[in-house]
């Protein structure tokens, strides 16, 4: 087992290094000029372009860049983010626990509400929940992300005024940034009650509210699916039958018989379940204009901010290759007929 | 007539069922299959529907612009304008016809989807090909490619190589195929190494096919239906990335005829006024329905082409 985790591990800096070498031999497409462009914030800086190409080294073949940028990321500097004006490093630093808070509230309603959800529907078979939770998940497939999270922000928001977009209120934001409040984790919610502050705490919930339930509407269709095929079939099996015929409650059988087998499928899907979670992040985050990773990254992509549009590639692949192996680790612990090599 | 020739019990004694009554008897069977589920017929219509809107766009509603795919607009006011005459289904921030928008955005999703699927398809046949029917280290590296590409977030693949190449419609297109080759690749590679070794291809093989012939005229025809059901079911992610893409303002530039686009539009109209928050409704509901239906339709469709083609995969749901 160690020695499986040790290996995938050593994947990781392979992983980085192809997104890198995709990355740079994407950028070979623009002129030294367009790249250049981004340190440039008014007209009489023009002038300045050539040392900027220069400076940047923008003009030499792309190995010799790339050579450059390896020695430098070797040294610890990812570069320069023109669009969270710090280091790259920084900004990932920075942004990284408000993405870090919002998946890991999806990911626990997703797994409550999927495996709940499921499990009921393949009990109650052909029944109305089953046919509202299949309808839902097909619905759920067709209707894009941030189709469903101005929806909801229409409703939510704009009428009820309930649950505002963006991290915290603005008290609340200063009242964080004041030195009396002590930043253990960078996790709001967490933070907010290590500090004794309940209002801060609500006023984080209220927030992340909208995009959890933007997120969970979306992965929880596949985990329903999944959770209730696999039911059905274990539902099926003798063992339940002699549980049943034994006179066991309904609740017993369904509960501590048949979900713990039927759910084993489901940890397969939970690596999947990560992709579309840092793919939903991107795009909830932009809607709801909360301040994370994958808001940033939208931000550097459409402003041509290669270091940063470097860094955020990175991040994700490095935090896939890692979301991956917990779901096979997971998978070789609950199922002791699995065997990792 | 189906009915009864399915149940006399000569058909499957007989040793040399003519050909033309198989091929009739299963395309009956295929249409009746299809035809039992309500949802797929469902789907088939909005399908239908969504092709005759790109068909007759030009008639339903006119161009004035020089590209047809931008959207007119009367003036520069930036609020939204509720639906009224001139304008059916209104106009989003700085007038741009919601109408014209939604018709010509079924054009666009269709141009896009069908661009990438040919692009995935013509990358798949080339290297699912060669990494199907010879093997060897070629197919090992292959693979491996593959297998990078399709571990990372489709959606943030995307955009990063739109972030490098820059906004456009092109580099969207050219983003969403770089995705979703490897699926393509992968099926074709499976579909060659399962038809390889078929009786008939070694027959060709004996009688002296070289591999190109063996590869066009007997692999590639028999390993169509399950890049079908693939591509159907795809349409409707592909057109959901790109929607996505332009969301984020990485797809089609300011006043294309995109739902994506037009939906970003709406993003600063989420709160209505101080009376009525729920002012600019149209804006996001319009576009929204567009974009839901269309994929709705494709993945019901989707599933009935995976159903009724490939009968291995009945009982799994």
């Amino acid at each position: 087992m160690t020695g499986f985790i040790l290996r995938r591990l050593l994947l990781l800096p392979f992983v980085a290094l192809g997104v890198s070498v995709l990355i740079f031999s994407l950028l070979q497409f623009l002129t030294p000029a367009m790249r250049a462009s981004l340190y440039i914030h008014d007209p009489k800086q023009l002038n300045a372009l050539p040392d900027i190409i220069r400076k940047y080294h923008l003009d030499q073949p792309a190995y010799v860049q790339y050579w450059d940028w390896l020695t430098q990321v070797a040294h610890g500097d990812l570069g320069w983010s023109e669009t969270a004006r710090e280091p790259v490093a920084d900004a990932i630093r920075g942004y990284f626990p408000a993405t870090l808070e919002l998946g890991v509230y999806s990911f626990a309603c997703i797994l409550a509400l999927g495996i709940w959800l499921g499990t009921q529907s393949a009990v109650h078979k052909d029944r109305l929940l089953d046919h509202i939770s299949r309808f839902t998940s097909i619905s759920g497939a067709s209707l894009p992300t941030f189709v469903w999270g101005l929806l909801l922000l229409m409703v939510f928001y704009g009428h009820f005024g309930w649950f505002p977009p963006d991290r915290l209120s603005l008290a609340a934001g200063l009242a964080v940034r004041s030195p009396a409040f002590h930043p253990y984790t960078g996790l709001m919610t967490v933070d907010a009650l290590l500090n004794g502050q309940w209002w801060i705490f609500w006023d984080a919930l209220r927030h992340l509210v909208l995009p959890v339930a933007t997120l969970t509407y979306f992965l929880t269709a596949v985990l329903v699916r999944i959770t209730r095929s696999s039911m059905l079939e274990t539902l099926r099996t003798d063992y339940v039958r002699t549980a049943r015929a034994k006179g066991l409650a309904q609740r017993t059988v369904v509960d501590k018989h048949a979900r713990r087998n039927a759910l084993i499928p489901v940890i397969t899907l939970a690596g999947l379940l990560f992709v579309g979670l840092l793919a939903g992040v991107v795009i909830t985050e932009t809607v709801f204009n909360y301040p994370g990773i994958g808001r940033w990254g939208v931000n550097a992509s459409q402003q041509l901010d290669i270091p940063a549009v470097t860094g955020f590639a990175l991040i994700f692949s490095g935090l896939l290759v890692l979301g991956n192996l917990c779901a096979d680790v997971l998978y070789a612990l609950v199922d002791p007929r699995i065997r990792l090599q | 007539m189906t009915a009864v020739r399915s149940s006399t019990p000569a058909i499957p004694l007989s040793r040399t069922p003519s050909p033309g009554r198989t091929a009739e008897g299963g395309w009956h069977r295929t249409l009746r299959r299809f035809r039992r589920n309500p949802l797929s017929v469902l789907g088939a219509l909005i399908v239908a529907f969504f092709v005759l809107v790109a068909l007759l766009a030009p008639f339903l509603a006119h161009p004035t612009e020089r590209n047809p795919f931008m959207i007119p607009h009367t003036g520069y006011a930036s609020d939204p304008h509720p639906p009224g005459p001139g304008h059916p289904f209104g106009t989003t921030e700085e007038q741009f016809d919601l109408y014209y928008g939604v018709v010509w955005g079924t054009r666009t999703a269709f141009v896009v989807a069908l661009s990438v699927v040919a692009t995935a398809v013509a990358v798949a046949l080339v290297l699912g090909s060669i990494s199907g029917y010879y093997g060897g280290p070629l197919d090992e590296l292959v693979m491996r490619v593959t297998d990078i590409f399709l571990a990372f977030p489709g959606l943030i693949l995307a955009v990063v190589i739109v972030a490098v190449l820059g906004q456009s419609v092109r580099n969207a297109v050219i983003a969403i195929a770089v995705v979703e080759w490897p699926s393509y690749t992968r099926l074709l590679r499976g579909e060659f190494l399962r038809v390889r070794d078929m009786e008939y291809v070694q027959a060709a093989q004996a009688l002296g096919g070289g591999d190109l012939h063996i590869i066009t005229r007997h692999v590639i025809p028999n390993t169509i239906y399950p890049m079908l059901i693939l591509a159907s079911l795809n349409m409707g992610g592909i057109v959901i990335t790109f929607a996505a893409l332009s969301f984020l303002g990485l797809g089609a530039p300011i006043g294309y005829a995109d739902w994506g686009q037009l939906i970003s539009l709406s993003h600063n109209w989420i709160v209505g006024t101080a009376g009525d928050p729920f002012t600019f409704w149209y804006t996001l509901i319009v576009p929204g329905t567009a974009i839901f239906l269309f994929v709705l339709g494709w993945n019901l469709l989707g599933d009935a082409f995976r159903d009724v083609f490939d009968p291995r995969l009945q009982g799994s749901r």
